[in-house]
C-alpha cells in the first residue's frame, strides 16, 4: 500500500481549487503595458526618459523595501507595485526635468503616501499621483516649464547636457489656455496633423503620456485581460470629451472634444491611474460615478482653474470620495426581503 | 428538453472541470471492506443512539441507531457482522460524532430486495418507508427527506426540481447514476409528486454531461404521462448552478426570499441521489447504507466511481484504488470548491459524501494571502450580491460582529470569492468567523 502515514497533508478551508490569477500576475501585466509608450518616449523626447524613468522606478522600489523594514511589515517589492508606482510617477512628470526630482517624488509617493497609510490596499490615495501633486507644490518651476520639443530625426541624445532649459517650449493646453486654438494651430499644424501627431505622440507633455495609440493598446488589453473594467476608463474619456464639446470653445457646443482627449494626460489617467483598484470604487455603479466626476473636475480645471491641465488632482479629488461611492453604492443582493415573495 | 441553457444572472465562476478523469468511468462496487465505521451523525439534527451493544450479531439492513426525538434520520448496518465497537470516531466535518463499528462476514449472504408496487401506499404511508429508510438529502446538507417532503400546510409547493447539475469540478457521481439509472431516479421523482400531490418536475443538469441529459430526457418522456409533466432542463456549465437557490432562479426564475427556504416559493429541491434512494427506500424496502461516490484527482493512482457501504474507511478505498501518488497535497471529502479538507484517512463515508479528491500541490494553491488590493472581483464573483471583501477587512480588523449589513448570514460559502481572488485571501474561513460573531 503506497499510504505513506507520515505524509503531511495541507489542510485548510475551502475553496481548494483557485484561479490562477494573482496579485503579482496583474501588477507585472500593467508594468509590461506601460512599457511600449516608455520606449517610444525616447524616440519623442531623448534617452533621458528612460534615465528619469529607471531612477523614478529604482527610487520606488527602495522606498518600499526601506519603509516595509523601518515599519517591521514583510518586505513586498516583489508584487510589482512599486514599479508600477515609479512607472507612472516618471510617466507624468516633464523630459527635462532634473534626476533628483524623482528621488523626491518616490519618497512621498511610496513612504507617505502609501505605507504611512497602511501599505498596499490602504492608500487612500493614489500614490504616483501623490507624488506629483509633491513635485507641482514644491518645485513649480521644474514642474511647469521643463517641457521639450519632439525630436523629429531619432537623435536621442539631443537634450542630453547643458543648454536644455533653453530650447523648453509649452504644452498644447497651456497654449490652448492662454493664447486660444488659433496658437495651437499656429504651432502644431493644421488640425488633420495635429491630430495624427497627438495620436502616435509627437507632441509636447510629460513622459509617458503623450502616445495615446501605445497607451490604448496597453488599456485594451488590460481590458481583454478583465484586469480593469470598461467603467471608470469610458466614463472619465466620454465626460471629458462631452464637457469640453459645451464649455470648452468660445460659445457653448463649439468646444474640440477630441483636442481635449489626445492632450494633456487623459488616455493614461483614465486607463492606469484613475483604475487603480486601491484608490477607486469596487462597485461598477460607483465606477461610472468616479469616472464622470475625474472627467468633471479635470474640464473644470483645464478651463476655469489656474493649470492647464488637471486630470491629476481631478483624480486625486474622486480617490477621496471613492470610500464614499463603495459605501453608497453596494451590490444588489440576491435575496428579496422575506415577505416579497414573486 | 429546452434547448436554451437556463442559467443565474448574477455571479459565479468557471473553475476548472477536471470531471473527465471519471466521467466515463461506470460506477464499480467498492468490495466489502473488512470493518465497517458507521457514524450515528450523518444528517442535519440530532445524534441517534446506538440501538446495539458490542458483539451483537446483526445483518445488513439491521436498524442501528434511531432519531428520538425532533430532526434526525435513521442509522442501518451496511455490512452483516458483528459489532466490533460502539464508540467514537472522527467526523469529517464535526471533528467526532458517536460510531458503531462492525466486523464484517465475508460469507454473509447479501440481503435481496424484490420490488413492490408502491402506487398502492398512502401518502403517509410512503414518508413512513422514506423515515425508516434513514433518507437524507445525500446531495450534501443531509436534511432529513421525510420532514422536507412534508412542508406546512401555508405553503403552496407546485413544482419539484431535482438537482442533477453536478456543478463541483471533479464530482461524477450523480452524473453516472444518471446515465446508469435514469429510470430509477425518474421512478423516485414520481414518488415524490405523488407525496407532494403535485405533477410538475424539472430536473435541472448541466450541459456538460450530454449523455445523462439525453438518457434522462427519455426516461422523463417514457415516464410523462396522464397529467404527470417531468422534463430535463439543460443548465448552463457555471458554478454554483447545482446551488439550492440559484437552480431555483435558473429554472423557474424565482428567487428565494433572505432567511427563506424553497417552499416560500413553491418549490421543493431533492438531489437526483437523494430521488434514488427514496426509489429503493418506497419500491424496494431498502434502507440506505450504499451509495456512489466519486474518488477522484490526481493524487490517486486510479480514479473511480464506485458504489461503496455508508461506514467505509478512506483508507480502505485508497487501498482498493491501488494507493495514492508521491506528490499528493490534500485530501478533500466532497468537491473541490465547498467540500472539507482531511488530515487523516481515518475517515468512514457518511451518507452525504459525495466524492474523495486526493490533490497535488498542482491542482491547489497554497500561496500565502496578502492585503485586499480592493479589486471587486469577489463583488462579480458572488452569487449572492454580497460583499465578500469588506467582510474579510472587517474580520481582519477585528470586527467580525458588524458584518451582518454586508449580508453574511445570506452567504452558504460557495467559495466563488475566494477562488477569483488575487490577493488568495481566505474569505470563506473569514466569512464563517463573522457568522460566529455578527449579530444577526
Amino acid at each position: 500500500m503506497a499510504l505513506n502515514e507520515s505524509a503531511l497533508w495541507t489542510v485548510s478551508v475551502s475553496p481548494h481549487v483557485k484561479s490562477g490569477e494573482s496579485v503579482e500576475k496583474i501588477m507585472w501585466t500593467v508594468v509590461a503595458c506601460l512599457i511600449p509608450p516608455l520606449i517610444l518616449s525616447i524616440f519623442i523626447f531623448g534617452i533621458q526618459t528612460l534615465i528619469i524613468t529607471l531612477i523614478s522606478v529604482g527610487s520606488c522600489v527602495a522606498t518600499e523595501a526601506i519603509s516595509q523594514k523601518l515599519l517591521h511589515r514583510p518586505v513586498t517589492v516583489r508584487d510589482g507595485s512599486a514599479v508600477i508606482t515609479g512607472l507612472l510617477l516618471a510617466y507624468i512628470i516633464p523630459p527635462g526635468v532634473p534626476y533628483w526630482l524623482p528621488v523626491l517624488g518616490s519618497i512621498m509617493a511610496i513612504y507617505v503616501a502609501k505605507h504611512l497609510l497602511g501599505g498596499i490596499g490602504f492608500n487612500i490615495f493614489n500614490p504616483a499621483l501623490i507624488g506629483r501633486a509633491f513635485l507641482l507644490a514644491t518645485f513649480p518651476v521644474a514642474m511647469t516649464s521643463a517641457w521639450l520639443p519632439p525630436i523629429r530625426d531619432a537623435s536621442i541624445f539631443k537634450y542630453m547636457g547643458p543648454g536644455v532649459d533653453a530650447v523648453s517650449t509649452a504644452t498644447p493646453l497651456y497654449i490652448l489656455k492662454h493664447y486660444g486654438i488659433g496658437a495651437v494651430m499656429e504651432k502644431f499644424g493644421s488640425m488633420s496633423t495635429i491630430y495624427a501627431d497627438f495620436f502616435v505622440g509627437w507632441r509636447p507633455g510629460c513622459i509617458g503620456e503623450t502616445s495615446t495609440l501605445l497607451l490604448l493598446v496597453g488599456g485594451i488589453f488590460l481590458l481583454y485581460k478583465g484586469y480593469i473594467s470598461w467603467h471608470i476608463p469610458i466614463s472619465t474619456i466620454v465626460t471629458i470629451a462631452f464637457l469640453t464639446w459645451i464649455f470648452g470653445g468660445e460659445k457653448l457646443f463649439t468646444g474640440n472634444p477630441l483636442l481635449a482627449v489626445l492632450s494633456g494626460g487623459v488616455i493614461l489617467g483614465a486607463f492606469f491611474m484613475a483604475t487603480d483598484y486601491v484608490t477607486s470604487p469596487s462597485q461598477k455603479t460607483g465606477q461610472l460615478i468616479f469616472g464622470a466626476g475625474v472627467g468633471a473636475l479635470t474640464v473644470l480645471i483645464r478651463l476655469k482653474g489656474g493649470y492647464p491641465e488637471g486630470v491629476c488632482y481631478a483624480i486625486l479629488l474622486m480617490n477621496g470620495v471613492s470610500p464614499a461611492l463603495d459605501a453608497w453604492f453596494k451590490p444588489k443582493r440576491f435575496a428579496p426581503e422575506k415577505g416579497a415573495i414573486k | 428538453m429546452n434547448q436554451t441553457l437556463l442559467t443565474f444572472p448574477k455571479g459565479g465562476v468557471h473553475p476548472p472541470e477536471s470531471k473527465e478523469l471519471t466521467e466515463h468511468l461506470p460506477v464499480e462496487p467498492l468490495p466489502l471492506p473488512e470493518e465497517v465505521e458507521i457514524l450515528l451523525h450523518q444528517h442535519f439534527g440530532a445524534p441517534c443512539k446506538s440501538l446495539v451493544k458490542k458483539k451483537d450479531e446483526i445483518m445488513e439492513g439491521d436498524l442501528l441507531g434511531e432519531v428520538e426525538a425532533g430532526l434526525g434520520a435513521s442509522i442501518h448496518a451496511s455490512v452483516s457482522g458483528k459489532v466490533k465497537n460502539v464508540g467514537t470516531s472522527a467526523h469529517p466535518i464535526s471533528v467526532s460524532a458517536p460510531s458503531v463499528t462492525i466486523q464484517t462476514d465475508p460469507v454473509a449472504k447479501p440481503r435481496e430486495y424484490s420490488p413492490g408496487d408502491w402506487k398502492a401506499l398512502s401518502k403517509d404511508e410512503i414518508l413512513g418507508r422514506i423515515k425508516s429508510a434513514g433518507i437524507v438529502g445525500i446531495g450534501g446538507a443531509g436534511f432529513p427527506t421525510h420532514v422536507k417532503l412534508a412542508p406546512p400546510p401555508e405553503a403552496k409547493v407546485d413544482t419539484l426540481i431535482l438537482n442533477g447539475a453536478e456543478c463541483e469540478p471533479y464530482l461524477t457521481c450523480d452524473h453516472r447514476l444518471m446515465l446508469e439509472h435514469p429510470e430509477q431516479v425518474v421512478e423516485g421523482a414520481k414518488i415524490i409528486l405523488s407525496v407532494l400531490g403535485i405533477d410538475e418536475c424539472h430536473i435541472g443538469i448541466e450541459a456538460n454531461k450530454a449523455d445523462a441529459i439525453e438518457a434522462m430526457a427519455k426516461a422523463a418522456r417514457d415516464a410523462s404521462s396522464n397529467g404527470t409533466r417531468i422534463r430535463v432542463d439543460a443548465l448552463k456549465v457555471k458554478y454554483p448552478q447545482g446551488s439550492e437557490k440559484q437552480l431555483i432562479q435558473s429554472i423557474t426564475g424565482r428567487r428565494v426570499p433572505g432567511f427563506g427556504l424553497p417552499f416560500d416559493v413553491g418549490v421543493i429541491v431533492q438531489n437526483v441521489g437523494t430521488a434514488r434512494a427514496i426509489y429503493e427506500a418506497v419500491v424496494l424496502n431498502k434502507p440506505l447504507y450504499e451509495k456512489v461516490i466519486t474518488v477522484s484527482g490526481r493524487g490517486i493512482q486510479r480514479p473511480a466511481n464506485l458504489l461503496v457501504r455508508i461506514g467505509t474507511r478512506l483508507s480502505d478505498i485508497v487501498s482498493y484504488l491501488g494507493g495514492t501518488k508521491p506528490d499528493l497535497a490534500k485530501v478533500v471529502m466532497g468537491g473541490p470548491m465547498m467540500g472539507f479538507a482531511i488530515p487523516t484517512l481515518d475517515v468512514p463515508v457518511t451518507k452525504t459524501t459525495s466524492g474523495v479528491l486526493f490533490l497535488t500541490e498542482d491542482e491547489i494553491d497554497t500561496k500565502p494571502h496578502s492585503n485586499c488590493i480592493r479589486c471587486g472581483w469577489c463583488l462579480e464573483a458572488c452569487p449572492m450580491g454580497l460583499a465578500p471583501n469588506e467582510i474579510g477587512i472587517y474580520v481582519e480588523a477585528g470586527r467580525a460582529e458588524d458584518t451582518a449589513q454586508f449580508g453574511v448570514f445570506e452567504c452558504f460559502e460557495c467559495g466563488c470569492c475566494a477562488f477569483v481572488c488575487p490577493a488568495k485571501r481566505p474569505l470563506v474561513q473569514f466569512i464563517r468567523l463573522a457568522k460566529m460573531k455578527a449579530k444577526k
